[in-house]
């Protein structure tokens, strides 16, 4: 029956890379619009998480488990950044009061 | 399934108020229905048929999605807990599980990670300060056992080399010396107990309860829920109970295996609930109160005819695995739960400096040192 | 099958993705960032990363958007105000040239990518024994310089949030 062969139709590789185009395009938009600075950097982790479907895509193409290896030093990388980061806005909301990045313009307050 | 799961959980409320009671030399729920046992109904009425108040400056969808992901994510755990072994039904083999994960034991942790968010969220929607902080409480609290728990349950799976729970099961069958069970509980008495300690945190459970009992001395994180959505709060702690409490029997005592061999364990059932019952009969008739004239015979009736369906399933060779793995099952799950209830009569609570100091100076070197220990044998007894 | 599921999750993660850049309230950006992960987590399922899936969730979903939403809420940060007008002419034009040119980047990827097989549930498992052999054999000195950077990063914030806030 045709429906169930479309059904069952493999999905192409293509589609899951777009869809890392996408959700990395979509981060890089929110790191340059936004102002708030816990905002942008959640754009950071959606560009990292786009990065790893990236990775996992290939490491399917190739039938090998290095590209999970890959994703998995990239989400360890990105908790560390994440704790020193939000360490940082802290620091910097205690000194200056403000959450919006324009608002942070010199070095002498 | 989800209606027994559901009225269990209701009844593990009403087993939790007696013993309590019993503990304290009072008779608890007594009126509604015998010896209360219609408490969890009449509460259950009045939970839904009460106002159901929405305050007016909250943040109205996260504050009524947050009771849901709670109840959403403590009942959907539940679904990769195997009650017994590979049965017949007829022409179908079929284990006693919803599913099977390869993963299953990442699986409970990964939903328990997320289960902190139904608390963290209930607590900032309220736009209440107390109930902010109550929420922050609650959930560093519980990011911060998970650690420890995390590392307790790692030790079970390098004895055991697999992350599914039916495996797990199956690697603790046999017995030493013919009579001492090959349970988890033996090499790893240590991560058992700081696996315990981590899941009292994890549930939210005396003596870690500061943020349900900020409710009794300022607010909590529930502070302002009623009705139905502070009835699923309740309901997601009971269903957690049970996950922890479901998971440290597959992990650590064995699952469904009895403690002891085959054709001599198959007895304690029936002897079980024929000597509660013949109890219960001797009390029947001397009764201490008016009411015990009924109910007393009434229950060595039951638990009677109870002992006479394990009689007779030792003759049916298709009942036989179903029912004795479900007694032992379930059995050693009422004996933790009976533990986390004898736990919350006794201890009392943790201030929370010394909860968070507990966690991360106490039991997570615990739980390391207990992991390194572990591979460490692991890694010289195997070639 | 494969199909259904991965076009539901991907129309998921894209419309979560939006929503993390739209909206002005970093809690609500904040909960469709962890919608876009579960979802991209459903999605590793499908290509056969079990582990990965399973770790995604329980660090990324579950750790680390913990910990950005309790610096949200312990710095009590509001909406955003609106910074500056946009003329509802350039929004809709900017949406279709947006939507062309990202129809003609997909037509250029699926053209440069030779003819592989599809994806199938199934086809390819990544068990853990796997990802474990492989990270404790040829990955090994990456897995212990990332644990040297978890403890730097680790000192690095206790230091940083040291004082009473």
């Amino acid at each position: 029956m045709p429906t169930s062969a479309l059904l069952n139709a493999p999905v192409p590789l293509s589609w899951y890379l777009i869809l890392s185009a996408i959700l990395f395009a979509l981060g890089v938009a929110g790191f340059i619009f936004r102002r708030n600075i816990i905002t942008v950097f959640m754009s950071i982790e959606l560009m990292l998480n786009a990065v790893n479907l990236s990775f996992v895509t290939f490491s399917y193409q190739f039938k090998t488990v290095d590209g999970h290896i890959y994703s998995f030093f990239v989400m360890v990388v990105a908790a560390a950044e994440a704790a020193v980061g939000l360490a940082i806005i802290l620091t910097v909301f205690k000194n200056r009061s403000t959450l919006m990045i324009d608002e942070v313009n010199s070095m002498k307050y | 399934m989800a209606f027994v799961l559901l009225t269990t959980l209701a009844y593990l409320q009403w087993i939790e108020r007696k013993v309590i009671a019993h503990v304290q030399l009072r008779v608890g729920p007594y009126r509604v229905g015998p010896h209360g046992l219609m408490q969890p109904l009449a509460d259950v009425i009045k939970l839904i048929t009460k106002e159901g108040l929405i305050p007016s400056h909250v943040n109205k969808l996260f504050y009524l999605m947050a009771p849901f992901v709670a109840v959403a994510l403590a009942l959907t755990s539940i679904s990769v807990i195997p009650f017994g072994p590979e049965i017949k039904i007829g022409p179908v083999d079929t284990w006693m599980q919803l599913t099977d994960l390869r993963i299953g034991v990442l699986f409970v942790l990964a939903v328990s990670s997320i289960g902190v968010y139904g608390v963290a969220l209930g607590g900032w929607a309220s736009n209440n300060k107390y109930s902010l902080l109550g929420g922050l409480r609650s959930s560093a609290q519980m990011i911060s056992y998970e650690l420890p728990l995390a590392l307790a349950v790692a030790a079970p799976l390098l004895l055991a080399n697999t992350l599914s729970f039916r495996e797990m099961v199956n690697y603790q069958s046999g017995y030493w010396l013919g009579f001492i069970p090959r349970w988890n509980l033996f090499p790893e008495i240590l991560g058992f107990i700081v696996f315990l300690i981590a899941s009292f945190a994890e549930t939210n459970r005396v003596p870690f309860d500061l943020p349900e009992a900020e409710n009794e001395l300022v607010a909590g994180f529930h502070t302002e829920y009623s009705s139905m959505n502070f009835a699923a709060f309740f309901m997601a702690e009971y269903a957690n109970m049970v996950t922890v409490t479901a998971v440290a029997t597959l992990l650590f005592l064995g699952g469904w295996q009895p403690p002891f061999p085959e054709p001599y364990s198959d007895f304690v059932p029936i002897l079980l609930f024929a000597v509660s019952g013949l109890i219960a009969l001797y009390h029947g008739l001397n009764p201490a109160r008016r009411m015990d004239k009924f109910t007393l015979p009434a229950t060595a009736l039951l638990f009677l005819g109870i002992a006479a369906i394990f009689g007779l399933s030792l003759f049916v060779p298709l009942a036989k695995p179903i029912l004795m793995a479900l007694f032992w099952f379930c059995g050693k799950i009422l004996v933790l739960l009976f533990i986390f209830i004898w736990v919350r009569a006794t201890l009392p609570r943790f201030r929370y400096d010394q909860l968070m100091r507990f966690a991360w100076t106490g039991l997570f070197p615990l739980s390391m040192f207990n992991l390194l220990a572990t591979s460490l044998i692991v890694a010289l007894t195997t070639k | 099958m494969t199909a259904i599921i991965f076009i539901l999750f991907a129309v998921i993660a894209v419309f979560c993705g939006i929503n993390l850049v739209v909206q002005t309230h970093p809690i609500a950006s904040a909960l469709s960032l962890i919608g876009v992960m579960g979802s991209l987590a459903v999605l590793y399922l499908q290509l056969g990363g079990e582990f990965i899936a399973a770790a995604q969730v329980i660090v990324y979903a579950g750790a680390i958007m913990v910990l950005f939403i309790f610096v949200i809420m312990l710095l009590n940060a509001g909406a955003e105000p609106a910074s500056f007008q946009i003329s509802r002419f350039v929004k809709y034009f900017g949406v279709l040239l947006l939507a062309a040119f990202l129809g003609l980047i997909s037509f250029i990827i699926q053209a440069l990518l030779p003819k592989t097989e599809g994806v199938l549930f199934g086809t390819f498992q990544g068990t853990t024994l796997d990802v474990g052999r492989k990270l404790f054999t040829s990955y090994l000195l990456p897995f212990e310089v990332t644990s040297v950077l978890i403890l730097i990063a680790l000192v690095g914030a206790i230091v940083l949030a040291r004082k009473e806030i």
